[in-house]
């Protein structure tokens, strides 16, 4: 390998996310604009009419339902294909997303959190992408502009290694319109690290004609989920190596599903994902000084879940604060849910409590950390749960 | 039958996939239809009465499949491995020579 010397750019997580699609050589883009996903493909439209990139065909659709359509059909040619959404428009995707997964094809797309309406927001949310979460997509949450870079190139790597499609998810302007230095790739190293895709097939086989999204009677269509499930499976291991190999060639590792910060002898940890962990981790240092035993368990994967790796750091924890910028109505948090269900049939049961934070963009900051610590600090002392779900900002 | 109009079909199996492992990756068709035996859906299966037939071809024009074809004596035949039993053919037939009779199975 070449020595890797990272090119410095202040960009926005938004072009970041640009700049990744240019780099992993994509040859498709078929997306929708909506705020705040807009500037990625802008800026991407803006490297064809400069002349920046090969080859990279984009198509202008009518809706993000038709953007998914277009890069299905382009990636079942066997093309490297990307879009990027937000909100309303992911959720209109949601037919087309279980067709991308059900037909194995390794779109990968970021979505921009933002609040899904009424009432109108453009602001940061994790509803969106979550409400996605049995589509069959995997999702990988960004903490800042430099995950979002490294995450779409990951995730065309994992996608196009399990030929399941992928989500790269970056917070509404903390991070989409926030500019901040990022360590870009030299193209060369990034060819190195993400080779030509080799698709599971291509329609374009006319030695072999056949065809994708025929019918699948009662006979034969539990088969195929079940090879689904197995590929997310798969998609585990191949994070781990993944993440393992990038850490290894740029320095950044992200062989761990969860990224742990300061939780080796923590008496209880925060759990949660995106932006917000960046925060989170502020807080933890300055709670350290203040004498709080904590740490931060950042879920970068939602989905496949990374179960295994939550048992390991639920087994020496007395309690988990799960942060959701997100919720299912009805019942509660969805990481919080989620964490939970992971954990009922382990041996691994610490307290865990669920605090609803930053829905629709309200602001989170480490004296919201500092409040919560104080509140779970006294719900382990006491043994038992005040709520089980906190609406923190609530105004009462 | 395993007969394509009325000539032996080349490689036409039907494939069975017994376990998870057999399956394609994908889910995508595994050859064209001449393994996919669609007669296998049929209820109703036409009995044509060459004595009625009058050598029209309205069948042969309808059948959408197309699963009926002309014989070498000139009376049409129906590839039983792809007629789904819709019907059409006795429904068209101006004599009345097709019936549709429930097939046992």
């Amino acid at each position: 390998m070449a020595e890797y010397k990272p090119i410095r750019k202040v960009v926005s997580g938004n072009y970041a996310a640009a700049y990744a699609v240019k780099h992993a050589r994509v040859d498709v883009v078929a997306a929708y604009p909506i705020t705040p996903q807009t500037s990625i493909i802008e800026k991407i439209a803006e490297f064809i009419a400069n002349g920046e990139v090969e080859n990279l065909e984009y198509v202008a659709v009518e809706s993000e339902h038709s953007a998914m359509a277009a890069c299905i059909g382009a990636s079942a040619t066997g093309a490297r294909v990307f879009t990027a959404t937000s909100a309303q428009g992911l959720a209109l995707m949601h037919e087309m997303l279980h067709w991308a997964s059900g037909a194995r094809l390794p779109v990968v797309m970021v979505d921009v959190n933002r609040a899904m309406a009424p009432p109108w927001s453009v602001w940061d949310d994790q509803t969106d992408s979550l409400s996605q979460r049995d589509t069959g997509w995997m999702q990988f949450y960004a903490e800042n502009n430099q995950e979002v870079y490294d995450g779409v190139l990951m995730a065309f790597k994992v996608a196009e290694t399990v030929n399941l499609p992928a989500m790269v998810v970056e917070s509404a302007f903390i991070l989409s319109h926030t500019y901040d230095v990022v360590e870009m790739i030299p193209q060369e190293l990034v060819d190195e690290f993400l080779p030509p895709r080799k698709p599971l097939y291509t329609l374009t086989d006319f030695e072999r004609p056949f065809s994708v999204g025929a019918l699948g009677t009662p006979a034969d269509y539990y088969e195929f989920r079940y090879k689904i499930q197995k590929a997310m499976e798969e998609a585990k291991k191949v994070i781990h190596e993944v993440g393992k190999e990038f850490g290894e060639m740029f320095g950044r590792d992200y062989s761990q599903m969860i990224e742990l910060y300061r939780t080796e002898d923590a008496d209880f940890v925060f759990m949660g994902m995106g932006s917000l962990m960046g925060t989170v981790k502020q807080a933890v240092d300055v709670l350290r000084e203040e004498g709080y035993k904590v740490g931060a368990a950042k879920v970068r994967w939602f989905r496949p879940f990374p179960k295994e790796e939550l048992y390991e750091l639920a087994k020496h924890v007395e309690g988990i604060a799960v942060l959701d910028r997100n919720y299912s109505f009805g019942q509660e948090g969805i990481l919080f849910n989620e964490a939970k269900g992971a954990l009922y049939n382990t041996n691994a049961r610490p307290m865990m409590k669920n605090y609803i934070v930053g829905l629709g963009g309200r602001d989170f900051t480490v004296s919201d950390v500092r409040k919560i610590a104080e509140n779970m600090k006294a719900v382990i002392e006491k043994g038992e749960l005040d709520v089980e779900v906190d609406w923190y900002h609530l105004k009462r | 039958m395993n007969t394509l109009f009325g000539e032996r079909k080349e490689g036409a199996t039907k494939i069975v996939l017994k376990s998870v492992d057999e399956y394609p990756e994908a889910p995508v068709t595994l050859g064209t239809t001449l393994i996919n035996f669609t007669g296998d859906w049929r209820t109703f299966i036409p009995v044509i009465d060459d004595s009625k037939c009058v050598k029209c071809y309205i069948c042969w024009k309808f059948c959408p499949e197309p699963a009926i074809f002309i014989r070498e004596d000139g009376y049409v035949g129906v590839d039983y491995d792809y007629c789904k039993g819709c019907g059409i053919c006795a429904n068209e037939c101006p004599t009345n020579a097709i019936t549709m009779e429930k097939e046992e199975k």
